[in-house]
């Protein structure tokens, strides 16, 4: 589809199908109807109803102020779109463009957005998750159970693992007055994202509110009574804890598997894509009519050396659906790059951290402004000597100056004093646990030897 | 982006020859963004330029911040947050805010809606039959007097004397030792010690009686930062007077200025009663009441648009040329209340963004909506209509409008 009158064609009456019907389809769907294009539109999506947002189902909706249903996604223009909602994709066919239902149909496109997302990551043991007080929060569903649950006032609630969702929970336990023990396999809350030093001050916030926070322990065992209900949890240092609600909050699986045998490049990292949101194939050449975003694209940003990034964040998922939607409707010459800067919120505890960056691309950290004990104060985070990232404590007013510092590349430590100068002004290393952007164990082989044959396979296809 | 020496340009914006029509000068100043003046200062005028420098932490709002002393705006007392920097004005500001809006106080600007459009329409009321009224004298002006008053917990008995207090206050801010007569500025001297005092009174009388009015609030505050002693509690209600008066009498006057100069956009607003609300974002892009944000310190070195603005210098920002920047705005001279994306500097932005805006936007659109409803084929007896001295603050002084039908 490259010349300017099949291009206009399309516009006019092409066939877009969209799988995954959440914020970056939704949004996605928006932009291409505001971007002018007037063929058929189809919004494939395995959950029921409308589009709705997950940032409230681990705050608002738990605390009882929203309920589960009151978060559907506000439309900011008619899509007219046909929905396929209740059945997932299965499978997608580029050698005839189908989209491959579960329940067997087929849906042919001309060009297709991927924005599947993620999904929660569930207790290990299969028999353990099913006990009835043990939940996941991705979907609206599992918000709603969790809120009834704590509605109903258990005597203790156990979180297991301590990122922004797991500490947003348990922040809602402790607004309720529900006690509430923290199990956290790394050192710090947080740590994985924002490393050590904030880990450390989110550790602080965590007691100081009164959660029995438990870090460098790992939970082994989900223990049930008779009726099947939780009853009590088991740590590998042989300790046990009893409670009645235990929220797995272990991060999320990306909804890849639907793609295996399609000839693109996803897998648990995600479906790998250009800066225009197109995918890539297996062997890393970009495909024309294949796009991606949200929670599932792998994108490379340039500020970051290029590295594909996955990012579990709102604002992107935003973004790309609207750089996704622009590209399907035009020719190179007038493809954007999505080339923001990553944003991130979360609200626990009564502080309101948001970042700027990527924390994890980062070997230092430095306060810059504010006082850490008072908990507001942005840290500025560095990468052999320039700001790659920022990260405030009810500071937030400040990010806007902290992205262009990391657009311009700026020298770290930033140099010049602020009027809130912190006590402590010297950069610290980040450390995070464990390698972070390295991938976990290949996924893929290389084959053949000449230039003209030399192919990438995907290791699942390969050693099955 | 470079920096070059053009003092004649301030000086002809600042002048007061220029107060009716000062967008062309500022169109001449953006070809320097960021420019250094004879005297060390520099002068913002772009958008980008402007956005930066609101949100860059190395700027100060703390006089003491500059190497030349300025003379001080707040003659005693102490400073209000305005003019502080965090951590003192994060916390200042935070307390205020509790008793002002969401999250702790979401409905306020709703509750005060049945107030405010009834103090317009007793203000309307008393023009009735009048030929000819004046905008600012008749409605703009009396008008944020009585919501603040209202809001601060003033009793109704006293507002008169309030009044006077404001006027003389507000009067002498511009003062200009040239042509003024002293009287003026002494007028003004003691009308800030005579407020300082009544409020003081007033803080008095709310220890230990919780209230619903902002003064018995703070009074009585157990928020997380504690209370505000009796002389911030004084400052902050200060600023809300000030920072919110003169301001919003500007926003009425040029909102009817300039519905007076579009006609067909009148038309449709009587039509059209929600059209206000984004008439009122576009009023506050295209005739602004705060022109000028006349300094800020550079508390170390700033580098903006690749010009480093050197410890201590004063910086001025042009915020009503950065809402007129054709890089950031389409059509940027033309008044088009259905723009979109609208994101004016009218409000300033960053930390010291106005903290009145809601309230400041719900009064413009109840007075301009009760103007347009109630005004007999309005038209300008003069255009253009007479000028405050203030470049900062600019507006007319009288808005003098006649109704054809009597
Ligand atoms: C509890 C929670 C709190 C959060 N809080 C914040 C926050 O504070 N700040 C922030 O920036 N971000 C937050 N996020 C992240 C944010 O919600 C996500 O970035 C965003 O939802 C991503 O949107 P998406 O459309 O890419 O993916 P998703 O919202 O995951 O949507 C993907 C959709 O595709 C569907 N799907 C999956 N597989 C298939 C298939 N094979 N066929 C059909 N449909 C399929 C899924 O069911 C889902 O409906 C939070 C997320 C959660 C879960
Ligand atoms: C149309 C009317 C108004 C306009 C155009 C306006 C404009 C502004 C601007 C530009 C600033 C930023 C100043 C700076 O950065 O130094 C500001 C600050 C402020 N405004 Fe307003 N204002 C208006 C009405 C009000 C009202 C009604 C109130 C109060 C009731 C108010 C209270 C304040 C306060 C307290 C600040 C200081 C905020 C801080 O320093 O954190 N304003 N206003």
């Amino acid at each position: 589809m490259t010349s300017a009158d099949n291009l206009r064609a399309f516009r006019r009456d092409g066939r877009i199908v969209i799988v995954g019907a959440s914020l970056a389809g939704l949004r996605a769907a928006e932009s291409l109807r505001a971007e002018g294009f007037t063929g058929s539109l189809t919004m494939i999506g395995d959950e029921l109803g409308e589009p709705y947002d997950r940032p409230p189902l681990s705050k608002q909706v738990l605390t009882g102020w929203v309920p589960a249903g009151g978060t559907t996604l506000p439309r900011r223009r008619d899509i007219n779109a046909e929905w396929l909602l209740g059945v997932p994709a299965s499978g997608l066919d580029l050698a005839t463009d189908h989209v491959r239902l579960a329940d067997g149909r087929e849906v042919p496109f001309d060009r297709v957005l991927i924005s599947t997302g993620v999904r929660a990551r569930p207790w290990f043991v299969e028999s353990e998750a099913a006990l009835d007080g043990v939940f996941v929060v991705r979907t609206r569903e599992h918000a709603e159970g969790l809120q009834r649950a704590l509605a109903a006032g258990p005597s203790r609630v156990l979180v297991i693992g301590a990122g922004f969702t797991g500490s947003e929970i348990a922040s809602v336990c402790r607004e309720r007055d529900i006690p509430v023990t923290v199990a956290e396999l790394a050192p710090y809350p947080l740590v994985g994202a924002l490393g050590a030093m904030i880990g450390e001050v989110a550790a602080d916030m965590q007691r100081a509110h009164g959660v029995d926070l438990r870090c460098g322990v790992k939970v082994t065992q989900l223990e049930g009574d008779a009726q099947g209900r939780l009853r009590r949890a088991h740590f590998d240092d042989g300790s046990t804890i009893d409670a009645d609600v235990a929220v797995v909050a272990l991060g999320g699986i990306r909804n890849t598997e639907w793609l295996q045998g399609s000839g693109l490049a996803a897998g648990v990292w995600g479906i790998a894509c250009d800066t225009g949101c197109r995918a890539m194939d297996l062997n890393g050449l970009i495909t024309d009519d294949v796009f991606v975003a949200g929670d599932v694209a792998r994108c490379p940003n340039p500020v970051y050396e290029y590295r594909l990034i996955s990012l579990e964040h709102w604002a992107n998922a935003v973004e790309q659906a609207e750089v996704a939607a622009h590209n399907m409707l035009h020719g190179q010459a007038e493809r954007w790059p999505h080339l923001s800067i990553p944003r991130f919120w979360s609200i626990q505890f009564g502080v309101n951290i948001k970042s700027v960056g990527v924390p994890t691309f980062a070997d230092e950290v430095v306060v810059t402004q504010g006082s850490v004990s008072g908990h507001r104060f942005v840290a500025a985070y560095g990468y052999q000597g320039r700001v790659t990232a920022a990260v405030t404590f009810n500071n937030a007013k400040w990010l806007d100056h902290y992205r262009r510092l990391i657009e311009t590349a700026a020298p770290f430590p930033p140099p010049c004093p602020t009027p809130d100068q912190p006590v402590d002004t010297k950069p610290v290393p980040v450390d995070f646990p464990g390698p972070t952007l390295l991938a976990q164990g290949a996924t893929v082989v290389v084959t053949g030897h000449d230039p003209g044959e030399r192919r990438v396979t995907a290791a699942h296809q390969h050693h099955r | 982006m470079t920096t070059t020496e053009t003092p004649d340009m301030l000086h002809r914006i600042l002048d007061y020859s220029s107060r009716s029509d000062p967008y062309p000068l500022y169109a001449e100043l953006r070809r320097t963004p960021v420019a250094r003046q004879d005297d060390g200062s520099y002068v913002i005028s772009t958008y980008r330029e402007l956005a930066d420098i609101l949100h860059n932490p190395h700027l100060s709002s703390d006089v003491r911040n500059l190497s030349h002393p300025m003379p001080s705006a707040e003659a005693g007392g102490t400073p209000s947050f305005i003019n502080m920097d965090p951590p003192d004005h994060d916390r200042l500001r935070r307390m205020a805010m509790r008793h002002f809006g969401p999250p702790h106080t979401p409905g306020l600007v709703t509750a005060l809606e049945p107030d405010l459009t009834a103090t317009v329409g007793g203000l309307l009321d008393d023009c009735a039959g009048k030929e000819q009224i004046d905008i600012v004298d008749d409605l703009a002006y009396p008008f944020p007097v009585s919501v603040i008053c209202h809001l601060l917990g003033v009793p109704r008995e006293d507002e008169p004397r309030f009044r006077v207090w404001v006027n003389d206050l507000i009067n002498s801010i511009d003062y200009d030792p040239r042509t003024d007569p002293k009287q003026k500025l002494d007028d003004g001297v003691q009308a800030r010690q005579d407020l300082r005092e009544y409020l003081g009174g007033l803080v008095e009388q709310r220890h230990g009686r919780p209230g619903d009015d902002l003064l018995a609030r703070l009074a009585n505050d157990d928020g997380p930062d504690g209370r505000m002693t009796d002389e911030e509690i004084i400052s902050t209600a200060n600023l809300l007077l000030i920072a919110g008066h003169e301001t919003t009498v500007n926003l009425i006057a040029n909102g009817m200025l300039t519905l007076l100069r579009h006609p067909q956009i009148l038309e449709r607003l009587r039509g059209e009663p929600d059209l206000v609300v984004p008439l009122v974002e576009e009023l506050l892009r295209y005739e602004p009441p705060v022109h000028i944000i006349p300094w800020r310190a550079a508390y170390s070195d700033v580098t903006v648009a690749d010009t480093v603005i050197p410890q201590g210098s004063q910086v001025m920002l042009m915020l009503a040329s950065g809402s007129r920047d054709p890089d950031r705005f389409h059509d940027p001279d033309r008044f088009d209340p259905d723009r979109s994306d609208n994101q004016h500097l009218g409000f300033g932005s960053g930390i010291h963004l106005c903290f009145g805006g809601p309230l400041a936007r719900r009064e413009a659109q109840i007075a301009l909506t009760e103007l347009v409803r109630r005004l007999d084929r309005p038209s300008l007896v003069a255009d253009p209509p007479p000028y405050r001295r203030s470049p900062v603050l600019r507006g007319p002084i009288h808005l003098r409008v006649e109704q054809n039908g009597g």
